[in-house]
């Protein structure tokens, strides 16, 4: 039989594995930052599944990881804000959304025009 | 019973997973990151995690799925450009077997975790008297590990003068987001009427009920602050101007007071953060109210972004 800690520790693994595709083959910057949450939800699950393995007496889970993936969950919303802030910005400056190296230098130019 | 609950929740998370990489449409994908982000919160309740639970529930599922959700609708015009520009075959096949390799190596150490685990329960049940409070999460996040928490409460401030300092120019000191105008007599309207009372009376119970039982300021924080950017969404209020000094002072009160009571303890008690005997626990709730309306405020800003009109 299996226990709920190690089903739900091999789905943390295959979570990090789908992020990790999805960051490489997504070419949407937002798919990139959604991508990287998964990648994140996975690590933080891992990390939650040796909180539950580590639980004594009353308490199902080991406290300490436990209070540092709610610490780590609010890094991560702080630092997936800063990424879409930084997103936007580069949107509205080049009026596309790409990491290509050269194509923003050409929507420059249109989103200049528009603005101005 | 259970464990097929737990192996359709497994399987339904995945399948989500992989529609977030596989929607053609990015909307799409963020929108079935949000459902898989509430899903996430039952396997928190699962490994018994249920101050995670609760945290996931708010911030990950819910303020992160506003916040993609906003984006994916303002960056609608550059998605077929960026589309176009998806890598060929050779590149995925690379990034799968990468991807494979990085999934196996993972499921081994899973299944190599030592047994007995290691744990630091015992140290926490031992010592969590001397704190006063009675959920041992937040015994750890304000007395044991309270450094932590110190920090991650600049971090999130830090979060948002990043996301501030993003403004053009011309929108500096100014109000965050566009201008929302909703129709007031529409369902918008009439929820963000209808609900902030509730979201008030339900954030501050979390928020009250932490000490003791799961709950805690982040979660009552991220409430309080969706209750607000209803109300903004709505056009029933608008966010302040960045510039002004009061919603400056407000947002850096929390921590403010949170680095004070940690300075007092070099002298008081012998180490920075440090409590004095038997006064651990009326200080943890100082602590709490201070950094409660400065985090609310502080995710909400967040989640506005970066100013965007002048300030008048």
């Amino acid at each position: 039989m299996t226990d709920a800690a190690t089903l739900f520790g091999l789905c943390a693994a295959a979570l990090v594995g789908i992020g990790v595709y999805a960051l490489v083959v997504n070419p949407q910057p937002l798919r990139k930052i959604v991508a990287f949450n998964v990648i994140g939800n996975g690590v933080f699950v891992l990390f939650g599944v040796i909180a539950r393995r580590g639980g004594v007496l009353e308490w199902g889970g080991d406290p300490v990881p436990q209070a540092l993936l709610i610490t780590g969950l609010v890094v991560a919303f702080s630092a997936t804000a800063l990424a879409v802030a930084l997103l936007l910005r580069l949107a509205h400056e080049t009026g596309s959304a790409t990491l290509a190296a050269d194509a923003p230098e050409a929507a420059r130019s249109d989103a200049g025009a528009g603005d101005a | 019973m259970m464990e097929a609950f737990n192996f359709g929740l497994a399987f339904l998370i995945l399948a989500l997973a992989v529609w977030t990489v596989v929607a053609r449409d990015t909307f799409a994908a963020v929108v079935g990151f949000v459902a898989y982000g509430l899903l996430l919160t039952l396997v928190w309740v699962q490994l018994h995690g249920i101050d995670v639970a609760l945290t996931e529930a708010a911030l990950g599922s819910g303020l992160t799925g506003a916040l993609l959700i906003g984006a994916a609708a303002r960056l609608r015009k550059t998605e077929s450009a960026a589309r176009a520009e998806r890598p060929g075959v050779p590149t995925r096949v690379a990034a799968a077997l990468a991807a494979g390799c990085v999934t196996v190596a993972l499921a081994v150490a899973v299944l190599a975790l030592p047994d007995p685990a290691p744990s630091l329960a015992p140290e926490t049940a031992a010592n969590i008297a001397a704190t006063g409070v009675g959920n041992p999460i937040t015994a750890v996040l304000l007395a044991f590990r309270a450094m932590d928490t110190l920090l991650e409460a600049i971090v999130v401030l830090f979060a948002m003068i990043g996301v501030w300092s993003l403004a053009p120019d011309r929108a500096w000191g100014g109000r965050p987001g566009p201008l929302h105008r909703a129709d007031p007599d529409g369902i918008l309207a009439y929820l963000a009427r209808v609900l902030p009372p509730i979201g008030l009376v339900v954030g501050l119970y979390i928020f009250w009920i932490g000490a003791d039982l799961p709950g805690g300021k982040f979660q009552g924080a991220t409430i309080l602050a969706a209750m607000w950017l209803l109300v903004v969404m709505a056009g029933l209020a608008d966010t302040p101007p960045i510039g002004s000094t009061r919603l400056r002072i407000a947002l850096v009160a929390g921590p403010v007071v949170f680095i004070a009571i940690g300075a007092a303890g070099v002298t008081t008690a012998g180490a920075f953060l440090a409590y004095p005997d038997g006064l651990a626990k009326p200080l943890i709730k100082v602590i709490e109210w201070a950094l409660l309306p400065s985090l609310a405020l502080t995710l909400a800003l967040i989640l506005a972004g970066a100013p965007e009109r002048g300030a008048k």
